[in-house]
């Protein structure tokens, strides 16, 4: 069953030096309890993408065209006093830097009732709710009585989920939630991303540069470049059978233990999207690219099932 | 094998206050560790660990408040700037940010002539040519067309492509890179390690590379060092650590890679909590609060550093006999 539909989405910035297009024609489906990793480098339209799910991107960016459609209702289309509702109690937000969603000024126990209060909820409840969130991200209550700069990075990254999942949101955006932090932290959030996938049956929407996260953790994996989705498929599919050689130069690219040799990096450096390449948006850096990759933006096609690659090698 | 920088039982504090109080942090406590001639000595270690302060101490540009820094059989611990300064140029920092580590008013070409200027006296045009010869050396081609750009010109990856010409521009002996490649994506971090292989194979330097990613290091580090709260847990070579890891943290570490920690044979351990306040660092052995193999004695008495043979040696009570 889908929570989620995106249609052919478009988003723009119109910056002074030009117009950028970060999101070009994106569409996929999120089911209920699935994680989908969307993995891309800097400037692959992955953040913008995540903004643009809770209809947040900001100026001045624009979404040109396209659907979200959270629920059976396209919520570009929703007035901003409902999107206002909608956001925080069906779908949500976990940036990567914590202070991005908390003020320092205030203790958490403030920030998270004025959350709760704004969404309907009343006073005392607002405080069971508080008590069995942050219980269930793992922090000790007197969590709510501290100021952000009294906690860790790990602490604030958990109170962040907990008010991204206290109103039970069917899906869960979280744009490189553990980027910021050490590997063993990171492993202890992941680990409870899992968990609340597990417990609430949210939706989770993974955004990562990581390949070896999205592996490891996601049920699908979405790469992007340049804005374009260059491959969609299972996780086990996707490990086996990568097709696309930007996805097989990602992965080319991490550090195996011990080898001996070095992985291989791509080259080139990632495309101005002010002025998109023609065709095939990663053809520059692509080692196979054909004629025909220059001219000819190539297609989404399903190679096996719930398997789409972008690519003319595979047309 | 012979030794190019040696650090001995050094201890480095700052200053912090916090809501108008004073307290000193010590951010590296009474480490020692040795760098051999062609050697890169891989430093592991999550933030607040004293890693990138240890690697500051080992180029002098801290003074610790104890111990020795040794640099080609010299005490330079206690020398004197204007002493250390005909050094500095044998040895270089890469640091993790390029965008801090180029004054962003300067264009590259100046960046880039600047310390030749200063160390060598080097003429305008004899420097210019030179600056041309460090940025085709790093891949940045035509050179021409970088000399007057401003680091914010660059992108990420050029400009520490830029930052490495500068360093390497000196032909320095000994390299301290902290975190050269965390800042950048992942397609391009190789070509970046890559270029700081060569430049080591050439010139023939010595490498302190610093780090999180011990993955990163399993695949192009000599010796390993591990550092907690800091001090040093473990040291070793790179197929001992990586294959037969010792101390219950560097375990954890090496656990909680995505991917490759279930591709390696390796008892796996988990730690609690996160790593705690350098200002005030737990009794007994350091990682205690966290262990999962904490014995009664580590919450009392630091462990010592054990050697247990190969080179190899471990802070840690299970191995104490």
């Amino acid at each position: 069953m889908e929570v989620l539909t995106v249609n052919d989405l478009w988003v723009k910035y119109y910056t002074i030096s030009g117009i950028v297009s970060a999101v070009s024609g994106v569409s996929f489906k999120l089911r209920k309890s699935e994680m989908l990793a969307i993995v891309g480098e800097s400037g692959s339209g992955k953040s913008t993408l995540g903004l643009a799910l809770l209809n947040m991107v900001p100026k001045p960016g624009r979404i040109e065209r396209g659907e979200v459609i959270l629920d059976g209702v396209n919520i570009l289309k929703s007035s901003p006093r409902e999107i206002m509702k909608i956001r925080g109690s069906r779908i949500s937000m976990v940036f990567q830097d914590p202070f991005t969603t908390l003020d320092p000024l205030r203790k958490i126990v403030d920030q998270f009732e004025e959350f709760l209060i704004e969404h309907g909820v009343d006073k005392t409840r607002a405080r069971s709710i508080i008590k069995e969130y942050l219980e269930a991200v793992g922090l000790p209550e007197r969590v709510m009585y501290s100021y952000p700069h009294q906690l860790s990075g790990g602490q604030k990254q958990r109170v962040s989920i907990a008010m991204a999942i206290a109103l039970n949101p069917q899906v869960v955006v979280a744009d490189e939630p553990t980027t910021a932090l050490d590997v063993i932290v990171q492993k202890q959030i992941m680990d409870l991303v899992d968990s609340i996938k597990e417990k609430y049956k949210s939706s989770i929407v993974l955004i990562t540069h990581d390949l070896a996260l999205a592996l490891e953790r996601a049920d699908t994996v979405m790469v992007m470049y340049g804005g374009n989705i260059m491959e969609y498929a299972g996780k086990t599919e996707l490990y086996g059978n990568m097709k696309h050689p930007y996805t097989r130069g990602l992965f080319e690219a991490l550090p195996r233990i011990l080898q001996k040799t070095l992985p291989k990096s791509l080259p080139g450096n990632p495309p101005d999207l002010r002025y998109p390449p023609p065709g095939c948006v990663f053809h520059p850096r692509c080692e196979f690219a054909m004629e025909k990759c220059k001219s000819e933006k190539p297609p989404l096609i399903e190679v096996s099932k719930d398997h789409i690659v972008a690519c003319h090698l595979y047309g | 094998m012979s030794t190019i920088v040696e650090l001995l039982d050094v201890v480095m504090d700052f200053e912090t206050s916090s809501l108008g109080r004073k307290q000193k942090v010590r951010a590296v406590d009474r480490v020692s560790l040795r760098i051999n001639k062609g050697e890169i000595y891989g430093l592991v270690g999550e933030s607040g660990s004293g890693k990138s302060t240890l690697g500051r101490v080992s180029l002098r540009l801290y003074k610790p408040v104890k111990g020795k820094v040794i640099f080609e059989n010299k005490d330079i611990t206690y020398l004197p700037e204007r002493v250390i300064r005909p050094l500095r140029r044998e040895m270089q920092l890469i640091p993790q940010d390029p965008y801090g580590a180029i004054n962003p008013a300067q264009t590259i070409g100046e960046a880039l002539i600047e310390p030749l200027q200063v160390h060598f006296n080097t003429s305008k045009e004899e420097a210019f040519n030179r600056a041309c010869r460090a940025l085709e050396e790093v891949g940045l081609i035509p050179p021409e067309d970088f000399m007057d750009r401003r680091p914010m010109e660059l992108s990420g990856g050029q400009l520490q492509r830029a930052v490495i010409a500068r360093a390497m521009i000196l032909r320095p002996k000994y390299i301290v890179a902290d975190e050269p490649t965390s800042n950048l994506d992942a397609s391009i971090r190789t070509s970046v390690i890559k270029l700081l292989l060569d430049f080591r194979e050439k010139y023939d330097q010595s490498i302190l590379f610093i780090t999180h990613d011990i993955a990163l290091l399993s695949l192009i580090a000599n010796r390993i060092g591990v550092m907690y709260l800091a001090q040093l847990v473990e040291e070793g070579s790179v197929e001992q650590v990586i294959k037969e890891p010792l101390h219950p943290y560097t375990k954890a570490l090496l656990s909680a890679i995505p991917l490759i920690s279930s591709q390696i044979g390796l008892e796996k351990v988990y730690l609690k909590g996160e790593i705690g306040d350098p200002a005030n660092p737990p009794r007994g052995c350091r990682l205690h609060p966290r262990c999962p193999l904490v014995l009664e004695e580590c919450k009392s008495r630091e462990p010592p550093l054990i050697e247990v043979g190969n080179g190899r040696s471990v802070k840690c009570w299970l191995y104490y006999k």
